[in-house]
């Protein structure tokens, strides 16, 4: 026997977004929109509450679920941010990042041959996940004409009423999409009458910009057929702690968890004490970093709008979406990436209806953005 | 669209942001901008605008000494804080002034071109006058921090240049 990829991962491409990667680290000098991370580092307050975990020689494993105090002010957190009641002992599993939730839920909730439907343009780690779990997937576009939110209408398209589950992030990467409490009542509508469950990627759910972040887990009758994703990477810019959580019901969380522990045991340590820090005092720097997300966001919808690039007004996460002026988005990303060195993500990198679409984050330092967008209007021209 | 309060923020955080890019980030056009400036500027509001200069990074021979000055006083019926302050804050040398509470009453900081000049100033100019009965002063041996700013070697971005 030889080492060849298994056929589930064989089935998986590279990512769209490893070539520009690639592409990306041969130049010098080139202004980055194409990160899908925090340009700031982490509140301090967390960092040396790492620190001091290190110190003080806390370096063991913690129970599975996270550490009880972790689960406790999450708990309490998520009641006080987002509306959303659950039980530290029964319904909150802490994990390497919101991705590793995830990637739980398809194991462990779902069987080989089951379906999900996924919304798309999307994080680039939802079609492998399910593939990796034997799941199949439905593609559900969404569509710039509904500024990317998912709606029944899409969802009875794409076929999704046979799916037994569903999975989206709002506020959305690549998009910048949010969706209202409103707009989601169709959603959990839709759900309901066609029995699926839902896991709902709230990772970007603090950095919204126009109206409050609603889970579709506070909507009648969800609460037990939803999954809630959440983590310390975005507001809190703690990508490198990989801290994430998942909440849901008792059953779906017990099951996620024995995966959990034959794999991961537990999130990392030193992580958790930065995540209880973070909790407790440092909403501060989360609120001065939404409203340098915000300035840039008005910045550069206002410098594409200049341009004449046609982009809905995105109104979360730290990302613009404007249609790209080429036919083919990838061609542009390159031929600006090689002439100007701004790098951006071609749309098709997220899946189905990213297509024509360019991702441009604004998780970059006002200077940066504003050569960005000066480099990116001579290109045009 | 914004505040004209933001209109501040944005100053404070860079006071050279451009009419043009404060009108991108707040959704004020250009000419509401330039009015809510000079209004500001108008009203005392913004005082003025100046650069954050770690001078220990300057290339240069030139010494910049500065002190902070620790002072009591003592007031009578004709003599207020004010009165000292006005007093004290019209001298050059004095780059801020400020009534602190605690164990002494004024904290001022000032700036010169020596140590020999600065203690000069503080025993020719200041402790000479009446109803100053104390002065200690600190000299300024190292900046870490000024205005929000720290001066370190800038942070190097680490992240990915491209990631999903």
């Amino acid at each position: 026997m030889t080492f060849e990829p298994a056929d589930r991962v064989d089935a998986v491409p590279p990512s769209g977004i490893r070539r520009f990667f690639e592409l990306a680290e041969e130049m010098d000098d080139i202004i980055s929109l194409g990160v899908g991370e925090p340009d700031f580092s982490a509140p301090w307050a967390a960092r040396e509450a790492a620190i001091t975990s290190l110190e003080r020689g806390q370096t063991s494993y913690t129970a599975n679920r996270g550490k009880r105090e972790l689960r406790e002010r999450i708990a309490g957190y998520e009641t006080e941010r987002h509306d959303l009641t659950y039980d530290p002992d029964e319904e909150i599993l802490v994990t390497a990042g919101a991705s590793e939730g995830l990637d739980l839920a398809f194991r462990a909730l779902l069987d080989p041959g089951d379906s999900i439907a996924v919304a798309q343009p999307c994080y680039v780690s939802y079609v492998p996940g399910a593939t990796f779990a034997g799941v199949d997937v439905v593609d559900v576009p969404t569509r710039v004409e509904d500024e990317f939110k998912l709606t029944r209408e899409v969802l009875e398209q794409s076929g999704a009423a046979e799916a037994d589950a569903l999975v989206y992030c709002y506020p959305n990467n690549p998009t910048g999409a949010t969706m209202t409490g409103e707009e989601l009542r169709e959603v959990a509508a839709f759900c309901r009458e066609n029995d699926l469950v839902v896991f709902a990627d709230e990772i970007y759910a603090d950095l919204t910009y126009e109206h409050d972040h609603t889970s579709i887990a506070t909507l009648p009758g969800m609460r037990e057929r939803t999954v809630v994703f959440n983590g310390f990477s975005k507001a809190f810019a703690m990508t490198g702690f990989r801290l994430g959580y998942a909440m849901g019901p008792p059953e779906a969380i017990t099951a996620m968890n024995r995966v959990h522990q034959y794999t991961m045991l537990s999130a990392p340590t030193t992580a958790q004490y930065a995540a209880i820090e973070a909790l407790e005092n440092c909403w501060e720097e989360v609120e001065e970093m939404t409203s340098q997300y915000d300035r840039r966001r008005n910045y550069v919808l206002s410098r594409l709008d200049g341009m004449g690039l046609d982009c809905f007004p995105a109104s979360g996460a730290f990302y613009a979406f404007p249609e790209c002026p080429w036919d083919d988005a990838s061609e542009f990303a390159e031929s600006l990436l090689q002439s100007e060195g701004v790098a951006v993500v071609p749309g098709t990198a997220f899946g189905e209806g990213g297509d024509g679409h360019l991702r441009l984050s604004y998780a970059t330092g006002l200077d940066d953005l504003k050569e960005a967008m000066n480099r990116m209007e001579s290109f045009l021209q | 669209m914004s505040s004209r309060r933001e209109i501040l923020n944005l100053l404070r955080e860079n006071a050279r942001y451009t009419t043009e890019d404060l009108a991108h980030m707040t959704g004020f056009s250009e000419s509401e901008v330039e009015t809510i400036v000079e209004e500001f500027e108008e009203a005392g509001v913004i005082c003025g605008y100046q650069a954050v200069v770690d001078w220990s990074a300057v290339d240069t021979d030139e010494e910049r000494v500065r002190a902070t000055v620790e002072l009591n006083v003592a007031l009578d019926r004709e003599t207020n804080y004010s009165d000292i302050a006005d007093r004290i804050g019209k001298f050059p040398e004095v780059t801020s002034l400020r009534l602190v509470s605690g164990d002494y009453d004024f904290d001022l900081e000032v700036e010169g071109d020596s140590m020999r000049e600065v203690s000069h100033f503080i025993s020719d100019k200041i402790a000479p006058i009446p109803e100053i009965t104390q002065t200690v002063t600190h000299y300024i041996m190292e900046s870490y921090k000024e205005q929000g700013m720290t001066f370190d070697d800038h942070d190097d971005d680490d992240r990915l240049s491209v990631s999903p």
